[in-house]
């Protein structure tokens, strides 16, 4: 019995359809407003133009545990937290939700741009459910949360978009919720506001069920104690294995970037990457953070390029480089033969974080110094976590 | 620990009417905080972005007013003795015509500015049904203020029957929000909905008597204006303003009697409607 009392949100074969059209929308919109006068009890078929926005979705979350959305754009995460949230119906299934709800999505909805910051506090506090008297006590710890004080009084349109935030977080992160719904807000803001947010959430993380949609997975993977991988609409995986779904999430990504920028005729005619443990996920390299990783090749280069040097950069998802390799950290340069080169590097201890990494190609002629060949996205890689890193990566220590 | 609220979302209405009706106004009473936050945003915003401000609560109702005005004193058209001065009653009738109007456009265009958070936040949807109301309250209460102001200068003095004008007033506004609420689901559908009551409105002030009193022989005119619901509704405000013998009481009655059950039964359809509503609008 104390077992049921402690799930806050039991969703069961969640279904609901969207219409691809808007004029068919409406019209159905104009349908379904009949029918729901007389109670709608028909099973709900696929319309002409409709079809499932999320499709037959069931989870429990119990008060302490975090379950991560992920999935990419269109996926339904979004959908799936309006239903759990009530703004919309579920065409099949049913939520049941115990307690109170608490929502971090799209932070300062309904603030008034003429009115001033300390007003819109009240109207925004106000719609989420506080009390006059409630936020009066609460008013100047939101304003504080906010470090915005010097422009409380101050017109919100004149507001930069990361103070609206600001405001909108300081005002929402006053609930008590027993279910909190946390939808891609802290990708707003400027670091030192994400830093504080991110706390503060994990201090509401203890008391309540968290619903967590977002699209960094070092987030995610630092939050969520369980986790949904939807696809569709539907679920392709869940549980509480975070690291495997993660790792499926960033093999859906499929890396169609490759560029190759050549002078003189340098080919890259081919490249592999290997682990010790060798493990492969969905045809690509799968290492855990800090396994010694070779990657290997050969380049075919014309008979006058005599000298080269080698780069190897390290992007991650978000096409930033994190990490290189240089051929000049242990040789001067490099000597083709026969017009080909055939590199091999080991890196020990690659200790990246969570994510799916591409591995981009320079070649440098040593003599002229100029760039021969730069590859894009020449091969890639998935790394798991073995531990859960806020950082890019860890560093290689000695600790007694 | 505290009792949990349990909240269950699926398809279908497992529950009956009346218990709608009932979550309704429970929310109604829980969220009064949030109802008059509502206004009294919409109020100052409207007003702090307008240098004549509250002035344009009477600009519309005087320049309709002044059109019948300018009609009657060039002899364009003969219109029957009303008894009072012709520029008063014809400020009060577009007056209180102007209140009607304004609220049964009030649920749906309050419902439209909302749309920002309907679909974003789960709160008291009547919150925005009453902050309508409080907002057409408030901008009558001006109104009325310049209307005392005209009564006395045209030497037909307070009324005691002034102190029944709240009531009826109360009643206009809550039968136009009923009429409001049963057609703002599908209004947020469709656009038409809006223009073609906008419009449908024009006509019907013809057959109501708003700048002219009903007809004293018989013909359509005089039929169609006393089948008209909306009749009793003027007759008897401006009945009261003038200190006369209401005309139809009776009729006034009936009217303000059905619009409490229609309000409740807006409230239904539009508590039940709005998931509906939220889906289709919001991307």
């Amino acid at each position: 019995m104390k077992e049921d009392k402690d799930v806050l949100v039991k969703v069961e074969g969640l279904s609901k359809k969207f219409c691809k059209d808007l004029k068919t929308s409406l019209w159905y919109g104009v349908k379904d407003l009949a029918a729901n006068v007389v109670g709608n009890k028909a099973e709900r078929q696929l319309r002409d133009k409709e079809f499932w926005a999320v499709k037959d979705i069931n989870f429990e979350l119990r008060r302490g545990e975090c379950l991560g959305l992920i999935g990419h754009n269109g996926a339904g995460k979004s959908t799936l937290l309006k239903i759990l949230n009530g703004l919309i119906k579920p065409d099949e299934g049913k939520v049941t939700i115990n307690g109170r709800v608490g929502a971090l999505i799209e932070l300062g909805a309904g603030f008034n741009p003429i009115l001033t910051g300390r007003e819109n506090i009240y109207n925004n506090g106000a719609v989420l459910g506080f009390s006059k008297t409630e936020i009066d006590t609460k008013v100047e710890d939101i304003i504080d949360f906010s470090e915005i004080r010097e422009f409380i009084d101050m017109p919100v349109q004149n507001y930069s978009s990361g103070m609206k935030v600001r405001l909108g977080f300081a005002v929402a992160a006053q609930m008590e919720p027993d279910v909190l719904i946390i939808d891609e807000v802290l990708s707003v803001g400027d670091l030192g506001f994400r830093i504080k947010c991110m706390s503060k959430i994990q201090k509401l993380l203890k008391n309540c069920a968290v619903i967590f949609v977002s699209h960094s997975m070092p987030q995610v993977a630092m939050v969520s104690t369980e986790y949904i991988l939807m696809q569709k609409g539907a679920v392709v995986s869940g549980g509480r294995d975070v690291g495997a779904g993660i790792e499926q999430y960033f093999s859906k990504f499929s890396s169609k970037n490759k560029q190759v920028l050549s002078s003189k005729n340098v080919v890259l005619e081919e490249i592999e990457i290997t682990s010790e443990a060798n493990h492969i996920f969905e045809n690509q390299l799968s290492i855990n953070t800090g396994d010694v990783v070779t990657i290997s090749g050969t380049l075919s280069l014309p008979p006058h390029i005599k000298k080269i040097t080698m780069r190897l950069g390290i992007f991650n998802i978000e096409y930033r480089i994190v990490a290189e390799v240089d051929s000049r950290q242990t040789v001067d340069y490099l000597e083709p033969k026969n017009g080909q080169y055939k590199f091999n590097v080991v890196i020990n201890n690659l200790n990246l974080r969570y994510g799916k990494y591409t591995v981009h190609v320079h070649v440098m002629d040593f003599d002229t110094n100029e760039k021969v060949l730069r590859y894009s996205d020449a091969t890639t890689f998935l790394v798991k976590n073995t531990l859960p890193i806020g950082a890019d990566f860890l560093l290689p220590c000695e600790w007694s | 620990m505290q009792h949990y609220q349990t909240k269950i979302y699926q398809k279908e209405h497992s529950k009956g009417v009346l218990s709608y009706l009932k979550d309704s106004l429970n929310d109604i009473y829980s969220s009064r905080f949030l109802a008059k936050q509502l206004a009294v945003r919409d109020i100052k915003a409207q007003y702090r972005q307008s240098y004549f401000g509250i002035l344009w609560a009477f600009i519309t109702p005087l320049t309709t007013a002044f059109v019948w005005v300018f009609l009657s004193l060039t002899g364009t058209i003969k219109l029957t003795d009303t008894g009072v001065p012709y520029p008063l009653f014809a400020f009060t009738g577009t007056l209180i015509w102007s209140m009607l109007k304004e609220a049964i456009n009030a649920p749906i265009s309050n419902t439209n500015s909302a749309k920002g958070i309907l679909s974003k936040i789960n709160f008291p949807k009547e919150a925005l049904v009453i902050s309508g109301i409080y907002k057409l309250l408030f901008n009558s209460v001006v109104k009325f203020v310049m209307l005392f102001g005209f009564l006395i200068f045209f030497g037909v003095g307070l009324h005691a029957s002034l102190v029944w004008l709240p009531f009826v007033l109360l009643g206009i506004l809550v039968f136009g929000t009923a009429l409001g609420l049963l057609i703002t689901p599908v209004g947020m559908l469709y656009k038409d909905v809006v223009k073609f009551i906008n419009l449908g409105l024009t006509f019907i002030m013809y057959i109501t008597p708003v700048v002219y009193v009903i007809p004293k022989e018989d013909g359509l005119m005089k039929t169609l204006m006393e089948l008209n619901p909306l009749t009793p509704l003027i007759v008897t405000t401006k009945d009261f303003v003038f200190g006369t013998e209401p005309m139809y009481m009776g009729y006034f009655l009936i009217i303000m009697g059905l619009s409490i059950p229609v309000f409740f039964m807006g409230l239904i359809f539009y508590r039940i409607s709005i998931p509906i509503i939220v889906e289709r609008m919001s991307a």
